[in-house]
């Protein structure tokens, strides 16, 4: 874990439970959403199917429903809840306290970054 | 360690039950599977078209022996159980093979009614039941000529026209005088006769059989009056008995069926039993839908999430007998209490008749054009009352435009390029291949798949015709009471009783109350029950915003691009060059590169950046102007011509009656968009005959319209009544909206909500009961006190500041 470029963008209180709040980037946002029991979760902020803004959508379990087209992503892996097919780049995400760490180097297996 | 759970019968009803208990507890059981025939799971609907030739086996096929090993599912495929013991919780098969359980489901189907006559049991003589019954028919077919069908019913017309198809030449020997007699009435019947004999089948009718007679194969049939009939091949469509044998043997109760309560136990509660097989409350059912809606109860149940009960199905048989098309549901015969209305147009081989009970459809057949069954089929399970649309009933549900598909109707017709869903872009060949390859039987599966009919909702007729004509006719509609999403088992009306009774503030109570099982709901129950606590509630309910769609989050619509609309409010749809110049300035100010006139009678700015919203927010207010709440289920506009003020026609005061309106309602949030209009005189330029609540100004006064709508399918309004003052425009108007938030459902139009209680009801609640409406009135004015903030101001001045705002910018 020691070649993560970690970086702190926040505390937990700034995100609502069951919401998201983006960090701003050129190459393109990171929505980092915060689940009922307080897990985050950082996901590229680009819905697979049409490029909706998953930071904007209602969050329940560890699941984000698209504003554009309710497409179901999932927090933990970016995979798009079956019969849907596609997946957007998770990013590690950790906690130390209730201060938010993330990196920007994207886990591995979805190609969308 | 996991439990055992042994599945006898390896049908479609069996295999289902384990499908849905999967979904929901995958590690619960260990699971075994015993079925007579040598495959997999198939669809038995199907044999029909693989007789036809339109099909193989393998098409056929729902789960493959794979399916069976990926799940960990011990398949004893072609090993038959011969019997159950009870006592040492076991079953044996009839090679000795043995499994124990703690539970056991029996699905062991139905078998053919072989008639009782002599020479039944000659070489050549089969059901119609299985893929070996199939394979001995195609055999049949290629060596011989002649072929016998007794029983005009479903199967026996299927089995028929099969036959006749693979070159045989056929006759139907049937009991009764016309064919079918269980689903269809006499015209339709004879209809369907007379378009069988042209593509060349034979009728015999109220024929019955004496006896099979041949050597060692099959030579004649027999009839009571003498006839004889050569015959190389008998096929005996009579009818079904459900499989109780092995139950009754292991003492288990049984009458026609085996006997089931309402969580689809037998008498033995570690036995339950699914499909053909069972008797529920008295009734055996043939078809898939009711074994489906077995299925799920019973896998719930096994689950131990024992909530949901199984009730009882209303059926329908929608077929497709040789390409033609029949509906049946209900009573459709009646008796002294009920009426008929029919329509035929021989020409056009089409008949609809209808059997109506207080104004209620109590029963329906169809034949030539089905596309509008599954409407009355739904009209017939709700029990509402048609009274208002009486006249035109028989023509259709589609007969106002629907936007997007036009005349389109018949799909049976359509390429397979044909766009059937005008929202996603979905054709119809698209639809036949997902419903082929991922084995979809319900609605919801083809729109969980396709997107079809899952926007709009308006191609849903279409779809469903598609399904129909796909798997066979016989597919699986959708329950009668519709659960809110699959979070739940309740419907709307139980969550909204609940919100009410058990004083539910919140939208965690509501989910704690009635154990959702989704520990956070999912993102189409929590907008609804958010809606239904605060429209509850006004004053203690807690609007949670995290469970509001994001529009209503950040009170802007969200746009393709993820930015953001803004539109000012515009009372009544009238305006002043100050608002005009503030409007150009903010435009200017923020580089608008769209600035648009909506339908609304209001102006709209495109492109905005979700930061920007609270100054540009605050921009307006500076100006004096409001939210326009164009992005909520919520009042929208009232749009108004200039009335008499300018209008050499106008005979009241549209425009005042317009923002005296507005003021009242802005801020209300609705089960779903609320539009109004208010015209000067009837040649109505503010189209208020198309909305929600439209007010047509007389010379005499004021007409009240309400139910409208001029989207996906165009509606005109019923006319409420005729009112001589604004004060009375003003209550009718707050009262028909609260009846409205209190009564219809979350995300349903005032005009498919006035369709379904009716507007009678609607008079009754508005016009009859005087002090009721005055209630409803005040009701809505109370909750009006907690709506009307304007929710731009509070977040210029820096509410929901994280809403608008990165956590962190980087790089």
């Amino acid at each position: 874990m020691t070649d993560h470029d970690w970086i702190e963008i926040g505390v937990l209180d700034d995100i609502p439970r069951l919401g998201a709040r983006i960090v701003e980037r050129s190459e393109g946002d990171i929505a980092v959403f915060r689940t009922a029991d307080d897990e985050v979760f950082a996901v590229r902020d680009k819905c697979p199917h049409k490029g909706g803004p998953l930071s904007q959508g209602i969050v329940s379990g560890k699941v984000v429903t698209c504003p554009l087209h309710n497409w179901n992503i999932q927090l933990d892996n970016g995979e798009a809840v079956a019969p849907d097919e596609g997946c957007a780049a998770t990013y590690p995400v950790r906690l130390e306290g209730d201060r938010i760490f993330l990196s920007l180097t994207p886990n591995e297996g979805c190609p969308n970054t | 360690m996991k439990e055992k759970l042994v599945l006898i019968g390896n049908g479609m009803a069996g295999v289902r039950t384990i499908e849905e208990l999967l979904k929901i507890a995958p590690d619960k059981y260990e699971i075994t599977v015993f079925g007579a025939e040598p495959y997999g799971n198939y669809n038995r609907i199907m044999l029909s078209p693989v007789l036809a030739g339109d099909k193989t086996i393998d098409e056929i096929m729902i789960n493959d022996l794979q399916w069976y090993q990926d799940n960990g599912i011990t398949l004893h495929a072609g090993k038959e159980v011969v019997s159950i013991d009870r006592k040492e919780r076991k079953v044996i098969a009839d090679d000795g093979t043995e499994a124990e359980y703690d539970r056991l489901l029996l699905a062991t189907g139905s078998n053919p009614f072989i008639l009782p006559v002599p020479g039944n049991d000659l070489d050549g003589v089969i059901g119609f039941r299985d893929i070996q019954d199939v394979e001995s028919m195609l055999e049949a077919a290629r060596k011989h000529k002649h072929a016998v069908v007794i029983g005009g019913g479903l199967l026996g017309l299927e089995a028929a026209n099969g036959l006749m198809l693979q070159g045989m030449s056929v006759t139907v020997i049937h009991l009764m005088d016309t064919l079918m007699e269980r689903q269809l009435d006499e015209p339709a019947a004879k209809m369907l006769q007379k378009e069988l004999e042209d593509k060349g089948l034979h009728f015999l009718m109220g024929a019955e059989t004496e006896a099979i007679i041949g050597h060692d194969r099959v030579e004649k049939v027999r009839l009571k009056d003498g006839t004889e009939i050569y015959a190389d091949l008998v096929v005996m469509a009579v009818g079904i008995r459900p499989n109780i044998e092995l139950a009754k043997k292991a003492g288990i109760h049984v009458e026609r069926g085996i006997v089931v309560n309402d969580t689809l136990q037998t008498f033995d509660p570690r036995i339950y039993a699914v499909g053909e097989c069972v008797q529920h409350r008295g009734q055996t059912y043939g078809l898939v839908a009711p074994l489906f809606e077995m299925a799920k109860v019973c896998a719930n149940h096994l689950a131990m999430m024992g909530i949901g009960r199984y009730e009882g199905s209303v059926t329908s048989t929608k077929l497709k007998v040789t390409g033609i098309d029949l509906f049946s549901a209900g009573d459709f015969i009646g008796d002294e209490n009920t009426e008929e209305l029919v329509f035929q147009d021989a020409a056009r081989g089409v008949y609809r008749k209808l059997v109506l009970e207080n104004n209620r459809i109590k029963g329906v057949v169809m034949y030539g054009d089905t596309i509008d069954g599954s409407w009355y089929f739904d009209l017939m399970r709700d029990g509402t009352d048609i009274t208002d649309f009486r006249e035109s009933i028989l023509f259709g549900q589609a007969h106002l435009g629907d936007s997007g598909h036009g005349e389109a109707n018949r799909v049976a017709n359509m390429d397979d390029s044909a766009e059937i869903c005008g929202c996603n872009g979905v054709c119809k060949g698209d639809i036949i291949k997902a419903i082929t390859d991922k084995k979809l039987f319900t609605l919801e599966e083809v729109r969980a798949h396709t997107k079809a009919s899952s926007s709009c909702g308006s191609c849903t007729g279409l779809v469903e015709a598609i399904l129909a004509s796909t798997v066979g006719g016989d597919y699986s509609v959708a329950p009668h009471l519709k659960p809110v999403c699959g979070c739940t088992d309740k419907t709307h009306d139980e969550v909204k009783a609940a919100i009410r009774d058990l004083e539910l503030k919140s939208v965690r109570e509501v989910m704690d109350k009635l154990e959702w099982k989704n520990e956070d709901g999912c993102a189409k129950c929590r907008p609804a029950l958010n809606y239904y606590v605060i429209a509850t509630w006004p004053k203690e309910g807690l609007d949670d915003y995290q469970s509001r769609f994001i529009n209503e989050r950040v009170h802007a619509n969200i746009q393709k691009d993820g930015t953001y609309s803004v539109i000012p409010r515009m009372w009544g749809g009238g305006t002043t060059p100050d608002e005009l110049r503030a409007i150009a300035d903010v435009a200017e100010k923020f580089n608008v590169r769209t600035v648009h006139v909506t339908g609304g009678q209001r102006i709209a700015l495109y492109g905005l950046k979700k930061e920007q919203l609270p100054v540009v927010w605050k921009e307006f207010n500076k100006r004096g102007m409001v939210s326009g709440h164009a992005y909520g289920k919520a009042l929208r506009t009232v749009k108004t011509c200039v009335g008499k003020e300018w209008c050499r026609f106008g005979t009241q005061d549209s425009t005042h009656i317009g923002i005296e309106l507005e003021k009242m309602t802005w801020g209300s949030w609705t089960p779903h968009k609320f539009k109004m209009a208010a015209s000067g005189c009837p040649r109505n330029c503010a189209e208020a005959t198309i909305k929600d609540f439209g007010v047509v100004c007389v010379d005499s006064g004021y007409e009240l319209h309400i139910g409208g709508n001029g989207g996906i399918k165009v509606r005109a309004t019923d006319l409420l009544c005729t009112v001589k003052t604004e004060e009375e425009v003003l209550e009718y108007c707050a009262a028909f909206m609260q009846l409205y938030r209190e009564d219809a459902h979350y995300l349903e139009r005032t005009a498919p909500w006035v369709e379904r209680v009716g507007l009678t009801y609607i008079k009754e609640r508005l016009i009859d009961d005087e002090e009721g409406r005055k209630e409803l009135a005040e009701r809505f004015r109370y909750s009006q006190q907690f709506a009307q903030d304007d929710p731009w101001a509070e977040r210029a001045e820096g509410a929901d500041a994280h809403e608008f705002t990165p956590i962190k910018k980087v790089g």
